[in-house]
């Protein structure tokens, strides 16, 4: 009955072979570690927040007058409406907690050297589109933090010379932030963003099932077509897509063990998230700011204006540059500077763990820096605070333009011909 | 590698410097399972603060629920301006005339203790004193210049301030101190309740969703161990 | 495959295990988006009983209100009004009420609680129009009968029990809702005889 039913299908569209081709017998590396959950939980925290988006947008009501109550309306009268507007906002923190540690599983592995260029591309504009997701949806709530901290974003375009006042009107359709500017960021946050992001997750994905994935220890899985003994071949059955082209060594199919490990670690990740949700749904005032529980008022600014903190890094690099345009210069250069990651790197050891001590050191200084600019961001602009902060934008930028000169002539450890383990 | 980790979390507190200062703050020790004090509370608010400070967000019936009352006797005891039970907690002090008498329009205070924390109410309502300087007499060393009155100065009385910028000991007030704390506890108490009213039952439901996944963790744990048999 | 023995009986209970697990929490997560389309506090609040003074209604009069964003006829039937209800019973549809138009505690002569008062949705069960109330001149629509509700989109007929008249498109009597007495003069609509 069944098989009668798939036969009929996959004859109009072929949904058994892209099911074997994706995912039972697509060839994984067998050696994958802790850090490769970050993909798939960053897929269920996307899922998570579209629906409870669309839930969300069935209560909340787009207008200046109405946008702030609109929400205590969610969070009082509609039935678990709560739960709901706590699973997107804890949702968007965690977007960005389990991203941040997908892309730096990659810096430390080597996931965009070639040939996943592209792949790490379609990973950053995600990254991309993710921060005007969230800066738009901040907004919404219309509580006085979202007012302001939209307010010193769009003012970063002033700094364009010639166009730049001209352009930040034009961004808010008013001479403030008004109902006009919070219509067209809802409309852009429900509907053309999270339309454009499934877009480029769906691109990121075949990016990647066409290089295949990287693992801890940078070697390939698939080896030149008859390179490989007969008995040094893996065990499992794979796709001929994979198999006619190479010899496929130290691989299992991602379905089922990777997807009963990725289920585990979901559970795992669930427990940390509804514990947060449930218990610290303000994430210590990270999360959801305390200022926000006050309507936007256009004629009081908060104590301190700080980003929400996944802003934080980058925020802090705008802050230091003692020049309004070369600040937002900066800003926006160091997240090009990720975009152009593969080529700074000028290796061909991948993984960290066989790159030479001065590589190490340098992931290591860029990892203090990016946390410390995090933390940076989210304080008041003391002086002392300018200085960390001055010091870690050097370490932000030195990572890159080290890396540009070592990595040409980097002496490594051998990289073993097959995965350890 | 997990030196590597370590270490970045080791050394990350190090430059995570001290907050800037910032006035301490009383501890309210409110607890809102205490019913009984949330309905002072509810009664203290209605009777002092709601002439001016809305609880727009905030319905009647709600408010009976969640703290036990009986809808009649609620209507009795804590409506006095012929609302109906569903209706939001408001005032009708017209908001461009009260800017004019306070200097500004009293805010609604259905988040303000999640605007401002507890203890901060806690602490501001024990925190007036004489200052002649000021529209109605009073000053806060909390809020300074702040353009409300002394509200419950008839049960607290009213402090002064010593050259050291300390409190000296209410006078004149129908209650002793320890009663006033307890007063401006239980209103405490009652604007956190307002501030989030699902808050004991959103911690509720949290237990029982984590022990829910926990041993959804366990079968999936099993099941992941029993698959990577077949992986060497 | 693999070379180690699989053990398919543990394997096959730990994947169906985990599965209703799986599927029991599914079901608890959909149960905030399924809840959250139940009317609101705000809906339930804004569709909240309604109380109206009738004291004030003069015999043969008729008061609107407004339940739950519908309107609600309440009439105060005149002694011969009333007396005059029977007459009219083989000229309707459904004279003892048998269909479920109306709470049981108003299913009888009078489709109401007191003979004198009259409590009726003033939506035709036709299509939704709202029946217009005749005083004295319904005789231009049924001979012999001077009071009761004509609904001027298609025509039907009702009594002034609120009971249709034959040969009109409306299949049914109009709708008589919940309601109650809360002292001699208060009408409460939207909460029932002996509830609350």
């Amino acid at each position: 009955m069944f098989a009668n039913f798939m036969a009929w299908i996959d004859k109009r569209l072929p949904v058994t072979d892209c099911w074997n081709k994706h995912l039972a017998q697509y060839p994984a590396p067998k050696n994958f570690n802790f850090w490769y959950f970050f993909g798939s939980l960053a897929m269920l925290v996307l899922v998570n927040q579209i629906l409870t988006g669309v839930w969300l947008t069935m209560s909340y009501e787009p207008s200046g007058d109405g946008a702030f109550a609109s929400i205590e309306y969610i969070m009082r009268d509609v039935d678990y409406g709560w739960l709901l507007r706590y699973m997107h906002s804890t949702g968007a923190s965690f977007f960005f907690i389990v991203v941040y540690l997908h892309m730096f599983r990659g810096m430390m592995y080597g996931s965009y050297q070639k040939p996943r260029e592209l792949l790490w591309i379609f990973g950053m504009l995600i990254f991309l589109v993710l921060m005007a997701e969230a800066f738009m949806g901040y907004l919404l709530p219309w509580g006085n933090m979202s007012y302001w901290g939209a307010q010193v974003i769009i003012s970063l375009f002033g700094a364009i010379p010639v166009i730049g006042d001209d352009l930040t009107q034009w961004i808010r359709g008013d001479y403030v932030i008004s109902g006009a500017t919070l219509n067209r960021f809802f409309a852009l946050h429900v509907i053309a963003m999270p339309l454009v992001l499934v877009i480029l997750v769906f691109l990121h994905i075949l990016a990647l099932h066409e290089v295949g994935s990287n693992n801890p220890d940078g070697t390939e899985i698939k080896k030149k077509k008859g390179s490989v003994k007969p008995e040094e071949l893996s065990k499992f059955k794979f796709h001929k897509h994979y198999t006619d082209k190479y010899d496929i060594v130290d691989a299992i199919p991602f379905h089922p063990y990777y997807s009963v490990k990725d289920i585990m670690g979901v559970a795992f990740f669930l427990f940390i998230f509804c514990w947060v949700m449930f218990f610290a749904p303000e994430g210590g005032g990270f999360f959801i700011e305390a200022p926000n529980f006050e309507p936007a008022n256009g004629l009081k600014t908060p104590e301190h204006i700080v980003p929400v903190w996944y802003f934080g890094p980058f925020y802090t690099i705008l802050r230091v540059v003692p020049d309004k345009l070369l600040g937002a210069v900066a800003m926006f250069g160091a997240i090009i500077m990720l975009f152009a990651l593969p080529w700074f790197d000028r290796g061909t050891v991948k993984s960290m763990k066989f790159r030479c001590t001065w590589h190490k050191v340098n992931l290591f200084q860029f990892t203090v820096s990016f946390i410390v600019l995090a933390i940076l961001g989210t304080k008041a602009a003391t002086p002392l605070n300018n200085m960390i902060g001055t010091v870690a934008s050097f370490g932000y930028f030195g990572f890159f333009i080290a890396l540009w000169f070592y990595s040409k002539n980097e002496t490594t450890k051998p990289v073993p011909e097959r995965v350890s383990k | 590698m997990k030196k590597f980790i370590l270490a970045v979390f080791a050394l990350v507190p190090v430059l995570a410097f001290a907050a800037g200062p910032s006035l301490p703050l009383d501890s309210a020790n409110n607890d809102l399972a205490d019913k009984e004090s949330l309905k002072r509370g509810f009664k203290t608010y209605i009777n002092y603060c709601l002439g001016c400070h809305q609880l727009q967000y905030q319905r009647y019936n709600r408010t009976f629920t969640d703290l036990g009352i009986e809808e009649a006797d609620g209507i009795e005891n804590y409506m006095y301006t012929g609302e109906k039970v569903g209706d939001h907690i408001t005032n009708t002090m017209p908001k461009k005339e009260a800017a004019a008498w306070f200097g500004t329009a009293p805010p609604d205070l259905t988040l303000e203790a999640r605007l401002r924390s507890p203890d901060w109410i806690y602490t501001y309502l024990r925190s007036f004193y004489i200052d002649e300087s000021r529209p109605f007499g009073v000053n806060n060393t909390l809020f300074k210049d702040v353009g409300m009155p002394h509200v419950l100065q008839d049960l607290q009385g009213v402090s002064s301030i010593d050259e050291n910028g300390k409190l000296t000991p209410a006078q004149g007030g129908s209650l002793t101190a320890e009663e006033y704390d307890e007063v401006v506890r239980d209103l405490t108490n009652f604007l956190e309740y307002v501030g989030e009213p699902n808050k004991l039952e959103r911690k509720a439901l949290g237990v029982k969703v984590l022990i829910f996944i926990f041993i959804f963790f366990i079968f999936a744990y099993l099941l992941k161990k029993e698959y990577w048999r077949d992986v060497h | 495959m693999s070379n180690v023995p699989v053990n398919n009986g543990r394997r096959r209970f730990l994947t169906a295990a985990t599965a209703v697990v799986g599927g029991a929490g599914v079901v608890g997560v959909a149960v905030p988006f399924i809840g959250s389309w139940n009317p609101s506090a705000r809906a339930k609040a804004a569709g909240a009983p309604v109380e109206i003074n009738v004291g004030k209604i003069q015999p043969g009069q008729l008061i609107r209100a407004e339940w739950r964003g519908k309107p609600v006829y309440v009439v105060r039937r005149t002694e011969k009004t009333v007396n005059d209800l029977a007459k009219v019973d083989d000229q309707l549809r459904d004279p003892n009420s048998d269909e479920a138009q109306q709470p049981e505690y108003a299913k009888n002569a009078y489709r109401s609680i007191k003979p004198e008062f009259l409590v009726a949705l003033g939506v035709c069960t036709h299509l939704g129009c709202a029946p217009t109330h005749h005083s004295g001149d319904f005789d231009q629509f049924v001979e012999g009968v001077s009071d009761g509700f004509f609904c001027p989109c298609h025509g039907s007929k009702f009594d002034m029990a609120g009971r249709v008249f034959q040969g009109v498109p409306a299949p049914l009597n109009l709708m008589v809702p919940e309601h109650s007495f809360t002292s001699e003069d208060t009408l409460l609509i939207g909460v029932g005889q002996g509830e609350a």
